[in-house]
């Protein structure tokens, strides 16, 4: 049985009661009392700016005011009405960035209403009732290909259902969910959440779901156009930034999403292996749910590497105290140069000649995604290019997500880019535009 | 230190605090607690006549309506006068006025409106040593329909006759408890004073259904299925009863008679407005139901400081300091002009006061694409919406303006002579000014 202590890169260095207490919800569901007590807080604001600070535009002050009158259910689907992953948002959406930075109690007393916690406590309610809350419209006759299922993929599919065509939504992995599924933080979707809300979701009908099709491999876009009349990409960020270390190779360097992953379908945590010393190189949110979840399998000392300040980090002010609270350490201004034995050496960006060496049985590459293939469109920068209503430079292929140009790499942003591009692909199929 | 030394009808207390006949007041066990806890008097829980005491409902017997986080705004209770034998009530009375002399103890009566049902229980009173008493003319609920309570309190006459037959009988302070379920209080009032009662108290409960069960379409509190309108009280009674007290106060037939306030007073601040109105006293219930006897330690603290804050030696200095600025609407300055103004340091952007003037009053409020909230002089009637519905204290403020300023809604200069209504050209009987 290994330990924190064992060196290398070992599995099970914890207890499997302490896994399942470290991996555990990180903001437990409200009881209703706590929910009760959190939405009175909320002053129904006029033109609220929590609602303005959400991505999807979710009338924030109206649903907290449906469960403060004993109608969560109602409030649910205030919620899913803007944002049909409404619960995953609530779970993974930095609010301290958005909605809940924009309270006027933060304003006013530094205290926000805790509006990711009451989404949830709403978006639980109703999704544990059968059924699905929403019906499809009339049958348009059209069929479009959805290609991706993570957020974005799976908000346009759902929302062009319910507008009622016929949708055949692909993905290259195995299971659908995308990011929600294989790219975040354990304890942010526990209980399988992210896979329990893609059934949910598929609720709806119309969707018919087909996985291991990637695109520039199983699917090409002229195909997909013969046989669909629209197309709707959201394939994400499938390809890692590179960075290459010298002695890389042989020193346990590997990919931070890969180990997320795995870690997300792995079905005993303690058959995970994870270093003694890890080092986690780069400095967002896959950064920090890496050093995180490292931290919670049981490595012995965590270290962020980021190349530089603090205030430059992407990952919230939140994460970084979140991180810091579970004792991943923070490393600011340093870049990596090589790996030694069992130690990678790291450089000063701060202009100084100074190296210093840390410990290091494993180190996390998280310095950012890539596009896979860009299918033959035209580019902005390292993305597709789209413009407001996620148009590509194809006709009848839109884009949205991650892949596309725009946004911030948040979820509910890709979220709100697939329903509007749902929006958009019906409107001009049925308008002829 | 401020004296909080009391002197109601020459009833000494420690403190012009009381607890009002209620259940707080019930028994010696907790009258015992209440005085511990530094309440300055209490009025015992109703008592009936001789024989079987009333029966309670064996149900719930209150009902509430809240604020934000579940505060107790209203209480209604369906329960009766004291169901425990009259010779239990008095024996306890007396063990507990003999222990606490300094308190003031005042017994709660409510017999049948006949003069021998006074003659009978009135010497049995006496024989407790108690302050006073106070004459229930106002319980709404299971009494009125038999003839008492309420029933007696809307009847003028009826209030005259039973306070002279009392003070006829009874050598102590004669207190009568207002029914506020009327439509006009003076009268009951006045009819107390013509009795011969040395004080009134108000207000008593008022009819009230607080809320109504939509699964069973049954009134709360609901017994079996059925529910009855109760006695309200709590503090969403406080206005209601400050506005009958102010009434009585400068009512020329009725104004120096003695008021103990009565009306959801749960602080100190507010019986220190129920004392401004002309209360020389105060009762407190639902404060202490909702939050137990300690209540009355921030009460104590709050008035002694206010006092010593304004220079105020004893209760007596400025109780009725407020009865000469209660008027009648069409005494009110139109001369006088104020306009809303917004801090915008103290701004939290919520909106409120934009929403609630654009859609609902005067349109006297703009609002920027950043969330800047400003007053529309020109449209601003000083209406005070904004500032109700602000969720910052003072951040919305009222200002006057000056004697010859130009008011930008009317184009008018502010005058600096008051001016009434009786004499304003619209009005069609205004009397021309002397």
């Amino acid at each position: 049985m290994a330990d924190t202590t064992t060196p290398g890169i070992a599995a099970g260095r914890e207890s499997r009661d302490a896994l399942k207490a470290n991996f555990a919800d990180l903001h437990a569901p409200y009881a209703p009392h706590e929910a009760a007590v959190a939405a009175d807080r909320c002053y129904f604001c006029y033109d609220a700016p929590c609602v303005t600070a959400c991505p999807t535009g979710i009338d924030i002050p109206l649903f907290i005011r449906q469960i403060a009158t004993g109608t969560s259910e109602a409030a649910a689907k205030t919620i899913f009405e803007q944002n049909i992953l409404g619960g995953m948002c609530a779970r993974v959406c930095p609010t301290e960035d958005l909605c809940e930075e924009a309270c006027v109690r933060e304003a006013a007393e530094g205290k926000p209403v805790e509006i990711g916690r009451l989404q949830r406590h709403a978006t639980d309610r109703l999704m544990a009732r059968e059924g699905h809350p929403f019906v499809r419209a009339k049958t348009t006759g059209k069929r479009i290909a959805v290609v991706g299922a993570g957020p974005a993929g799976l908000a346009a599919a759902h929302r062009l259902a319910m507008l009622g065509s016929d949708v055949t939504l692909f993905d290259a992995r195995k299971k659908a969910g995308g990011l929600n599924e294989f790219g975040i933080a354990a304890y942010k979707s526990t209980d399988d959440f992210a896979a329990r809300e893609v059934d949910w979701l598929l609720g709806i009908g119309g969707i018919e779901v087909k996985t291991g099709q990637s695109l520039g491999v199983d699917l090409t876009l002229d195909g997909l156009l013969s046989e669909f009349d629209a197309v709707f990409l959201a394939v994400g960020l499938g390809g890692v930034n590179n960075l290459s270390l010298d002695g890389e190779e042989k020193s346990g360097v590997s990919d931070a999403v890969d180990f997320i992953e795995n870690l997300r379908q792995v079905s005993d945590l303690a058959s995970l292996p994870v270093g003694r010393d890890v080092v986690v190189i780069g400095g967002g949110m896959t950064a920090v749910d890496a050093a995180i979840q490292s931290k919670l399998l049981g490595a012995r000392q965590v270290t962020i590497a980021y190349r530089g300040g603090r205030d430059r980090m992407s990952a919230s002010a939140y994460e970084q105290d979140l991180a810091a609270s579970k004792g991943v350490q923070l490393l600011f201004n340093v870049k990596p140069l090589a790996m030694h034995n069992g130690e990678i050496e790291l450089a000063y960006t701060d202009g100084s000649d100074e190296v210093l060496r840390l410990p290091a049985d494993q180190v996390f590459k998280a310095i950012g995604q890539t596009l896979v293939t860009d299918a033959g469109l035209a580019l902005d920068g390292r993305k597709i290019a789209v413009d407001a209503y996620g148009r590509t430079s194809r006709d009848g292929v839109w884009a949205g997500g991650d892949c596309a140009s725009g946004g911030n790499d948040l979820t509910v942003t890709a979220v709100a880019e697939g329903r509007d591009a749902a929006m958009d692909i019906h409107a001009t199929l049925m308008g002829g535009k | 230190m401020a004296d909080l030394t009391t002197d109601f009808l020459g009833i000494k207390s420690p403190n012009p605090f009381w607890l009002a006949s209620a259940p707080p007041t019930d028994k010696e066990y907790n009258v015992r607690r209440a005085f511990e806890a530094g309440w300055g008097g209490v009025v015992w829980k109703t008592l009936g006549s001789e024989g079987p005491p009333v029966v309670n409902v064996n149900g719930p017997r209150y009902g509430a309506i809240y604020g934000a986080d579940r505060r107790l705004l209203g209480l209604n209770n369906i329960e009766l006068i004291t169901d425990r034998p009259l010779e239990v009530n008095l024996e306890e009375i007396t063990r507990v006025k003999a222990d606490y002399p300094d308190r003031a103890i005042i017994v709660s009566l409510m017999v049948p409106c006949e003069e021998q049902a006074w003659k009978d229980i009135l010497p049995k009173v006496a024989a407790t040593g108690a302050d006073g008493i106070e004459l229930n003319f106002g319980c709404p609920h299971g009494m009125s329909e038999r003839g008492m309570g309420a029933a007696v309190g809307q009847v003028p006459e009826y209030i005259e006759m039973v306070a002279r037959w009392c003070k006829q009988y009874y050598d102590k302070p004669v207190i009568v408890k207002l029914t506020p379920n009327i439509t006009d209080v003076r009268k009951p009032a006045a009819a107390a004073m013509r009795g011969g009662a040395d004080a009134v108290s108000l207000i008593n409960t008022i009819n009230s259904i607080t809320s109504v069960n939509l699964d069973s379409m049954s009134p709360e509190p609901m017994i079996d299925g059925k529910g009855s309108h109760g006695g309200y009280c709590g503090p969403a009674v406080k206005p209601i009863a400050m506005s009958m007290v102010s009434e009585i106060a400068r009512n020329p037939e009725t104004h120096g008679l003695p008021i103990s306030g009565i009306g959801g007073i749960t602080t100190w601040r507010d019986a220190a407005e129920f004392m401004a109105l002309g209360c020389g006293n105060v009762q407190v219930c639902t404060a202490a139901m909702t939050y137990g006897f300690k209540v009355v330690e921030e009460m104590i603290s709050g008035l002694s400081q206010w006092m010593d804050e304004k220079g105020y030696e004893s209760t007596s200095d400025f109780v009725g300091m407020a009865v000469p600025n209660v008027t009648d609407w069409q005494y009110l300055n139109l001369n006088y002009v104020a306009k809303a103004k917004i801090s915008q340091d103290d701004c939290i952007k919520c909106g409120r006061c934009y929403a609630a003037c654009e859609d609902t009053s005067h349109q006297a409020i703009s609002m920027t694409a950043d969330r800047v909230f400003e007053v529309i002089d020109e449209e601003c009637v000083a209406c005070n919406l904004c500032v109700d519905v602000c969720p910052v204290e003072d951040c919305i403020t009222m200002e006057p303006m000056k004697a010859g300023e130009i008011d930008p809604r009317t184009g008018k200069v502010v005058e600096k002579d008051y001016a009434n209504w009786t004499t304003h050209p619209n009005n069609p009987g205004a009397v021309a000014a002397e």
